[in-house]
């Protein structure tokens, strides 16, 4: 048998339910990986040792009592900003430093209920602002393929735990590709759900309207088992979709003979680094040599879609993060008069990446220039959508890169916040459009960084999507390899 | 249309933040390579395209107008920076 931490969930799961192993001997294994190897990568900031035991105990009494699903005694990490009740919920930022959340976000207690177990919280890039987890006041994430490079980000803590075996599986959130782009840069698999799919009620909020939280897991399964649990309508969220949601495992195995495949060729040019390139192009062979039939299509506003984001998004956040007032939570940094103590706060409490977004949307929004910016936006929001639409009337699903690159050196990104913003080309259109995508490891780099393919489909496609990613990942080994660095490590 | 060194202190202050002097210079000039990258938008042929606030078909979502559970005040008091007599308290304003 495979070192307990190896596992994935559909591999483990089997094993706690005939009792072969117990919930609380994976829980140790996994905290004792963590206390080993957490330091060289920094995926978590919180470890919650005494919880997670606590959590194992209570899943070993129903598997005892045969209660138990398929998540039940699963150690999962979570997303430093999905609140978790009594457990510290920082959002990357010193602003949140202390915030102990009074309740659950819906995600978390949904997989509590399942009786999975949440091993501590992980990294990110603060407030979700970032492609890079290089924004968390709590120091940047490194990437198990390569300590020297980023995660991606902003759930780079999600996928280096993935990656690293610190956790079986996490959940993370996407707004830009916040999701889809660690797990390509960390070989694991990532899904950005359709908007609405996934509640996001508990979800420290970046951009309402583009945010989704979804699985980040070692293989597309397992990120389909963790959709069953936490997909569906929720009345804690006003933009909660109201369509029940499918079974995901059961399109998984099936054969996409003759699933037309769209290739959207804007997605293929210049700027897109040659071993991606190659990767991603040879991952389309497979899929055409599973059957998959070719089609080109094309997404001709997609040249668009940064900088329509980058008014969308920093607008939505300069309105979300006012809450962050040295009130009600959080830090406070007294001053003379009230302005002064909320300017204070604000300035001590967030990094230089969240206080340029608030002042670009503060900016995007102030009078005389709403329409200018965010109307402009909203209307290119719009024609980016019908280009999906559009291309889905000829395809199932899309197939396309997920970054321009694989992982950069820690670094390189920072100085120059445009250059970051340029790198979610391919994937931000996905979340203004509000469509599912999946990214699933399709090779490695001259230099041994993993890259992955994407997977797009129409909204509640992910179904079709899991599929096709399935069908892939079974026909190849990609997902297989493991870092070499923590290769051996107990 | 370049955002001058003023404006950004007058964003600034909208947005309830303070600028040390070194960053008014990097916030002014990054802002500003930020905002000639969006200016981009405006070679769309927007012309009658609806503005899209929505990707789902949702209005409002109503529910009966019925006292459901919530926080106590206890619980929605505990990660205040500061509290008295069941209330959260802000530096004196009048």
């Amino acid at each position: 048998m495979k070192e307990l931490h190896r596992l994935s969930i559909s591999e483990l799961s089997p094993l706690l339910s005939q009792r072969q192993v117990s919930p609380v001997e994976v829980t140790e294994s996994l905290l004792h990986r963590i206390a080993a190897l957490n330091e060289e990568i920094n995926a978590y900031i919180t470890v919650d040792e005494a919880g997670a035991l606590a959590q194992a105990k209570l899943a070993e009494a129903r598997l005892g009592k045969g209660e138990a699903g398929p998540l039940t005694g699963i150690p999962l990490a979570i997303k430093d900003l999905l609140a978790t009740c009594g457990l510290r919920t920082t959002c990357g930022s010193r602003i949140l430093e202390n915030y102990l959340p009074p309740y659950d976000a819906t995600v978390c207690a949904r997989l509590r209920e399942e009786g999975a177990v949440i091993l501590g919280k992980v990294n990110m890039d603060e407030f979700a602002m970032g492609s890079s987890t290089e924004n968390s006041a709590f120091g940047p994430s490194r990437n198990p393929w390569n300590r020297e490079c980023i995660t991606g980000g902003s759930s780079g803590g999600s996928a280096a735990a993935v990656a690293a075996d610190l956790c079986l599986a996490s959940l993370g959130s996407d707004t830009g590709g916040s999701i889809r782009q660690p797990a390509s840069h960390c070989g694991v698999v990532g899904l950005k759900p359709t908007y609405g799919r996934v509640s996001r009620y508990g979800l420290v909020a970046y951009a309402s309207s583009l945010d989704q939280i979804g699985p980040i897991a070692k293989e597309v399964r397992d990120a389909a088992l963790l959709m069953n649990a936490i997909a569906g309508y929720d009345n804690k969220d006003s933009t909660s979709a109201p369509v029940p949601a499918p079974d995901y495992l059961e399109t998984l195995g099936r054969d996409i003979k003759g699933l037309k495949v769209g290739v959207p060729k804007e997605y293929f040019g210049q700027g897109l680094n040659a071993d991606v390139e190659t990767a991603v192009k040879n991952a389309l062979l497979t899929l055409e040599g599973l059957g998959a039939e070719m089609v080109e299509v094309s997404l001709p506003h997609t040249e668009y879609a940064v900088a329509a984001y980058y008014v969308i998004a920093p607008a939505e956040a300069s309105s979300n993060l006012a809450r962050y007032d040295g009130v009600k939570y959080g830090l406070r940094v007294p001053g003379a008069n009230l302005l002064e103590m909320y300017a204070n706060t604000r300035t001590q409490g967030f990094g230089p990446e969240v206080r340029r977004r608030v002042m670009l949307g503060t900016y995007a929004l102030s009078a005389g220039y709403y329409d200018a910016y965010y109307r402009k936006a909203s209307q290119v929001r719009t024609l980016i959508r019908r280009d999906f639409e559009a291309a889905f009337e000829k395809c199932a699903v899309l197939a396309a890169p997920v970054a321009p690159t694989p992982a950069p050196r820690l670094g390189e990104m920072v100085a120059d916040p445009l250059t970051m913003y340029l790198s979610d080309i391919f994937t931000i259109s996905v979340n203004l459009a509000g469509i599912p995508a999946v990214s699933v490891p399709c090779g490695f780099s001259r230099e041994d960084l993993p890259i992955g393919l994407q997977i797009l489909g129409p909204p509640f496609g992910e179904p079709v999507i899991l599929q096709a990613a399935h069908a892939f990942e079974q026909a190849t080994d990609f997902h297989r390899r493991k870092p070499q660095w923590c290769e051996g490590k107990s | 249309m370049a955002l001058t060194r003023e404006e950004v202190l007058h964003v600034a202050t909208l947005a309830r933040l303070s600028l040390k002097p070194e960053e008014i210079e990097t916030f002014t000039r990054q802002l500003n390579d930020i905002l000639a990258y969006v200016a981009k938008l405006q070679e769309v042929d927007t012309e009658g395209v609806p503005p899209l606030a929505h990707v789902i078909p949702l209005s409002n979502a109503f529910r009966e107008d019925e006292v459901q559970p919530s926080l106590d005040r206890d619980e929605s008091l505990a990660n205040a920076p500061e509290r008295e007599e069941g209330a959260f308290v802000v530096p004196r304003v009048i």
